[in-house]
């Protein structure tokens, strides 16, 4: 059996991957894929904890982040057709209409 | 039955004061006439109101005394607003309201043409609500009111003429000095509180009366009679606060004469008079009383020698004579120091309106060096004015006469040294008044054609304005003239109420204490050869200053410029008043202003209570400054500020091990 280090060090991986990602893209749908890659790492950590405890809250929870995370995805993609549709980019530093 | 008199005393100080308020809030829109009307029949109910008191009131009469309202009241302490009528307030009220009403018509000729005329009738009518007070008040805190309130009249009419700088520097100045003198009026005034447990005259008089008598060491009633007579020197500008009553001449001349000669001057002799029992008490307070006095007298009189012009003459005069009030009241004899108020408010008061006639007649010159002559255009001004001088001489059987006779002798029969002093400054004083009138008055008219008399602006001018050009000098109106006669008049028969000490009789029941009551419980034994003698003395001295006077500026007027000059330094020091105004100006003005520059304003303003204010200001500036880069509006530097906190708290978790 893979020990519980693994899971978390791989969810810890992807975890920063994301949050790196979501820092230095520019680019609105990498920043959308790298915010649905830190949900998804702090999945894996919830379902390796649930396995390891033998405890079903962690995956319920999973499934609450899956959840929002398709709501999210369902909002945010529609956001990001208006954007370009609007602006003809999906650099976000152009996208700055409401910054002061 | 006739209505009690008594009953309306509240009235005599409340009509003025009904005067001044209408003046002085409607005056602006009402006409001349009527400003007129009013300050001048508020302040002559007053002087009616006075007569009809005096007409009932007799050397035996009691003393009155109504309690109007309380005040305060705390504990076993209680002040409360009353009022006090005996011999001496009557004498006071007399000479105030009589003076003060006579003044009030002169005012009106004198002050027609001056745009502030309304003004001027409200502050005098506030002048003699506020002297009222004074001299009825029956405590020492309502009597306070009255003092501070005829230096705030003194203030507004010294600066009448506020856009005049050297008006307003002698207003501030007059009013600075009188505050240190109240100063030791008010700690007085602490001291029977803590001492007494009362203000009014009759406890505090009672209680210093069951005192022993301080004959040796200073105890209480000295402490509490030095720190009087400070505020009595700084009220009736004796040395060493007199130096703000020569520059109180910048105001108008019937305020010279009602405020700075006849009347508030006197308020300190008043107050001495008034504390009779704690003086008398205090044989070390009434010493220095008698030389603050005598100094004072002839020091002031010193100084009059060398003045040139007209009013400043008369100013030193008027400090000097109110050093022989205070020598007689230093000298046990107060009864003669207030005849001498009495008779010095009349030929004091009509000196200074005479010297005002001069003025107004000349178109507002007041360099005696610049007249001369006068007595063809003004015989009137000069018939009165020459009266009044014969009084202050002392010249029998004028008013001054009686007084300075009196005062001499009862000096004379505490110390020959008093008496000596007095007599030299009677010389002086008749030597300076004679000077006076000889260039005034005799001689030919020296005044340039007389209407670029308004260039010299080197000296302070009565520049009241004046709508016509001035020719030739000229006599003044009867409104003003009529004020002289009444007064040349009381200068000559107003000595007379002291023939026989009928004067003292009168006082007596309020100075009715101690070794006074000896001294003038024999009044025939002292009427001795001696005493004509001495008589004859100060008679013969004031007429010598007289030939003096006529020797030097009639018979040979290049004369003086050249004593003057052969005398050198000391002249110089004479006309310059010893420079004691530099001295103050070295001494007190001078490090005063520089420490207030340096160490108040810059060190402490500045340097402490605005650098803590723009200082803290500054900080909150530099952090908010760098702490609003944070807010850069970029998002990805919030996000990363987000991890980075994250971050941190989990490395702390971490490292603590927190679980």
């Amino acid at each position: 059996m893979v020990p519980l280090s693994y899971y978390l060090l791989l969810s810890g991986i992807l975890f920063v991957c994301g949050v790196l990602g979501f820092l230095i893209k520019r680019n609105i749908i990498t920043i959308f894929m790298s915010i649905e890659l830190m949900l998804n790492g702090v999945n894996l950590s919830f379902v390796a904890f649930a396995a390891h405890w033998h405890a079903l809250s962690g995956q319920v929870f999973v499934f609450f982040v899956m959840v929002v995370a398709a709501a999210e995805a369902a909002v945010g993609l529609a956001i990001i057709i208006a954007v370009y549709r609007t602006r003809e980019t999906l650099n976000v530093d152009q996208v700055n209409l409401l910054k002061l | 039955m006739t209505p009690n008199p008594y009953l309306y005393l509240w009235l005599v100080p409340l009509l003025p004061l009904a005067g001044a308020a209408i003046n002085g809030f409607f005056g602006r829109r009402l006409p001349k006439r009527a400003i007129t009307t009013v300050a001048l029949v508020f302040c002559g109910a007053a002087f009616v109101m006075a007569l009809w008191l005096a007409a009932g009131f007799s050397a035996a009469s009691a003393p009155y005394s109504s309690d109007l309202a309380h005040w305060i009241r705390s504990g076993d302490f209680q002040v409360d607003f009353s009022f006090y009528l005996d011999q001496l307030s009557l004498v006071m009220l007399l000479v105030v309201t009589g003076v003060g009403f006579l003044i009030h018509i002169y005012s009106v000729g004198y002050m027609w043409d001056d745009d502030g005329y309304y003004r001027f009738m409200a502050y005098l009518n506030l002048f003699m609500f506020f002297m009222l007070t004074l001299v009825l008040a029956k405590n020492y805190l309502v009597m306070f009111i009255g003092w501070e309130g005829v230096g705030l009249a003194s203030y507004l009419l010294i600066g009448f003429w506020f856009t005049k700088d050297s008006a307003a520097a002698a207003g501030k100045k007059a009013f600075i000095v009188n505050r240190i003198g109240d100063f030791g009026f008010l700690i007085a005034l602490f001291l029977m509180i803590q001492h007494f447990g009362s203000l009014d005259f009759t406890h505090v008089f009672a209680a210093a009366r069951s005192l022993p008598t301080e004959m040796a060491g200073a105890g209480l009633l000295t402490a509490i009679g030095l720190l009087l007579m400070v505020g009595a020197a700084g009220k009736s500008a004796q040395i060493p606060l007199y130096v703000w009553l020569p520059d109180a001449m910048e105001g108008p001349t019937p305020v010279s004469a009602l405020i700075h000669a006849a009347t508030m001057v006197t308020a300190g002799v008043y107050m001495v008079a008034r504390s009779s029992v704690i003086f008398d008490h205090a044989p070390m307070a009434m010493m220095v009383v008698a030389i603050i006095g005598t100094l004072t007298a002839l020091f002031a009189a010193t100084i009059g020698i060398a003045q040139t012009d007209i009013k400043k003459v008369l100013a030193y005069s008027t400090v000097s004579q109110l050093g022989y009030m205070f020598m007689a009241c230093g000298v046990g004899a107060f009864s003669a120091g207030i005849f001498h108020l009495m008779t010095h408010a009349f030929f004091k008061g009509l000196l200074f309106l005479a010297a005002g006639s001069v003025i107004h007649g000349v178109g507002g010159e007041q360099d005696m060096r610049k007249m001369g002559g006068l007595r063809v255009y003004m015989p009137w001004t000069f018939a009165t004015m020459g009266i009044a001088t014969l009084a202050i001489a002392g010249i029998p059987p004028l008013a001054g006469f009686w007084s300075k006779d009196e005062i001499l002798w009862q000096a004379y029969n505490a110390s020959w040294a008093y008496w000596l002093i007095g007599v030299i400054t009677a010389f002086i004083t008749s030597f300076y008044m004679f000077r006076l009138m000889y260039m005034t008055f005799s001689g030919e008219y020296r005044g340039a054609a007389a209407s670029d008399v308004h260039g010299h602006d080197a000296h302070a001018h009565d520049d009241h304005s004046h709508g016509h050009g001035h020719g030739e000098p000229h006599e003044s109106p009867w409104v003003m003239l009529g004020p002289l006669v009444v007064l040349a008049l009381l200068s000559v028969v107003g000595g007379f109420v002291g023939y026989g000490n009928h004067f003292e009789h009168f006082l007596a029941p309020v100075f009715q204490v101690g070794d006074v009551v000896a001294r003038e419980a024999s009044p025939e034994a002292g009427k001795s050869a001696l005493e004509y003698l001495l008589m004859a003395v100060s008679v013969g001295v004031a007429g010598l200053g007289w030939f003096l006077a006529y020797l030097l500026y009639r018979r040979r007027p290049q004369l003086p410029a050249r004593i003057a000059a052969s005398l050198g330094g000391l002249y110089q020091a004479v006309s310059n008043k010893y420079y004691i105004d530099e001295l103050y100006a070295a001494l007190f003005v001078k490090p005063l202003i520089d420490g207030s520059t340096t160490i108040l304003w810059h060190g402490v303003d500045q340097g402490v209570i605005d650098a803590a204010v723009n200082d803290s200001a500054d900080a909150a500036r530099h952090v908010s400054d760098t702490a609003r880069h944070m807010q850069s509006g970029n998002l990805r530097s919030y996000a990363g500020w987000v991890a980075a906190g994250a971050a941190v708290v989990i490395a702390y978790m971490v490292w603590m091990g927190v679980r």
